[in-house]
């Protein structure tokens, strides 16, 4: 078994071998959390630094439960707790936590490109991007994945539908890249402001309405309205004009294939982006994705702390 | 340098084994009530499905069948360049109060049975575990023993033992490889 990659920073440097990989692994690692003792010893005496940058619930949480569970060391640090506050850069700050011998940093930071640059730039340690401004949330797409196999058997040839404001979606560019990768069709839909030009030729069909994009799909995934990034450029009007247009409710569901699964990555605004009735509709396979995000990431910090260091 | 190849167990030999492996366990468990076999991937899991079958096919009751894989509990873990694939543990039922019988192809230093018994613990209590091994070829580095072995094969740590399986992941011949 080759796992090539030392950090995980974005799904479109992601070979279908490693993404099979990944997912196979997350599979096995599955079984833990269902056990009454939620514990296997695979990396004792291996440091895992949450750095957050960002406000999280989900994913944070996820990860640190993701290395308890291996038995791994896990520490969180939030910016506003930290030196971060005080001044001290980027850089610094994660040299420093390097120079404890930390093994992992897992980043989540508002500036697309902030792991990348972190990766390149620490020695020994490996970065997991939990979340970079509007570029990728790797992690996110993988569970998504393995949630949408565990339902649909494989990914090859099916049609997905990402609808929201792609524009500043992490989660959406890194859907399209690991599901194309996989041999599925990605559709994205959304208010046309919402949507940035040269999705097209990213491999994406690009779709204004939503009707024409939730038809005949397999999966549908509601993205969540960012409303603490309206701040710096309105790109809708209200919360309830988005609603009328754009939200999945149980009519437009009826478009998709009667078999679709309702996807989100959370938090769910409810009644704006998705109606409760389908969030909570047996459609939804929502708190199973949550579920995977715990093995999946089980499954990362295992494929990057679980060999030798080869350098 | 030429290996030499030659065939331990051929497949009679091997069905013998596993015959007389499944009235051992049942003499000494006294039937098959409280008894689970647990395998150890890969190849102990199949090993454990042909005992299963044998005792089937003698008491006529199927006994609850489960595998285990080790990667995780291995005292390897990042010795490695690549870490270890990770395969599946499936134990669809209780090992509370059970007697398990783990199941292994060749039994060697014991490091994978001292893997297997710590995965177990962390997954139940069991009243007992046992070992059944097809093939037990010396050189323990661990205070482990078999309690149910196919054949005694000593052999040096230059060798190789190999378990071919068929299709049917049925166990099929046993090779001891020289280099």
């Amino acid at each position: 078994m080759a796992f090539a990659h030392k950090h995980i920073t974005s799904t479109k440097v992601l070979s279908r071998a490693d993404i099979d990989l990944i997912l196979n692994t997350a599979q096995s690692f599955k079984e833990i959390n269902q056990r009454d003792i939620k514990k296997v010893p695979t990396l004792r005496g291996k440091t895992i630094v949450n750095l957050f940058y960002e406000n999280s619930t989900r994913t944070r949480t996820s990860f640190e439960l993701a290395g308890k569970r291996m038995s791994a060391d896990t520490i969180n640090i939030s910016a506003s707790s930290s030196s971060v506050s005080k001044g001290e850069t980027l850089e610094d700050t994660a040299k420093n936590i390097e120079a404890m011998d930390a093994d992992v940093i897992v980043m989540r930071h508002p500036a697309s490109g902030a792991p990348d640059y972190l990766a390149n730039r620490l020695r020994r340690c490996s970065v997991i991007n939990a979340g970079d401004g509007a570029h990728e949330h790797p992690s996110q797409s993988l569970l998504d994945l393995m949630t949408i196999k565990e339902h649909k058997g494989s990914l090859e040839g099916l049609t997905v539908a990402i609808i929201g404001d792609i524009a500043r979606s992490r989660v959406a560019r890194s859907n399209l890249y690991a599901l194309k990768t996989m041999g599925a069709t990605v559709r994205l839909a959304g208010p046309s402001t919402m949507l940035p030009p040269g999705l097209e030729e990213l491999g994406a069909e690009v779709y204004s309405d939503i009707n024409a994009a939730i038809r005949d799909a397999d999966v549908v995934m509601m993205l969540r309205i960012q409303l603490e990034r309206e701040g710096g450029s309105k790109l809708l009007p209200t919360k309830r004009e988005y609603a009328q247009f754009f939200a999945l409710n149980p009519e437009n569901m009826k478009l998709a294939k009667p078999d679709a699964i309702v996807m989100h990555p959370g938090p769910l605004n409810r009644g704006v982006e998705i109606s409760s009735y389908v969030a909570d509709g047996n459609q939804n396979v929502i708190l199973e994705q949550v579920e995977n995000g715990v093995a999946v990431r089980m499954a990362l910090l295992y494929l990057l702390a679980g060999g030798s260091d080869n350098d | 340098m030429t290996a030499t190849c030659t065939t331990l167990l051929d497949n009679e030999a091997i069905r013998r084994a596993i015959t007389r492996i499944s009235h051992q366990l049942l003499e000494k468990n006294k039937g098959c009530d409280n008894m689970v076999l647990v395998g150890i991937r890969t190849g102990g899991d199949h090993i454990a499905r042909m005992i299963q079958q044998k005792i089937a096919e003698i008491e006529q009751v199927e006994v609850p069948i489960g595998a285990v894989d080790v990667t995780m509990y291995r005292d390897d873990v990042g010795s490695t360049r690549d870490p270890r694939p990770v395969g599946k543990t499936e134990i669809p039922f209780k090992l509370d109060s059970r007697n398990v019988v783990l199941v292994d192809e060749v039994l060697y230093t014991g490091r994978t049975i001292r893997a297997a018994m710590d995965a177990i613990m962390d997954i139940g209590r069991p009243a007992s575990i046992q070992l059944a091994v097809l093939i037990d070829r010396g050189h323990r580095e661990l205070p482990i023993r078999a309690d149910y072995v196919g054949r005694n094969v000593p052999t040096s740590t230059f060798e190789q033992i190999e378990v071919e399986f068929d299709p049917n992941e049925e166990a099929h011949e046993v090779r001891l490889l020289k280099p």
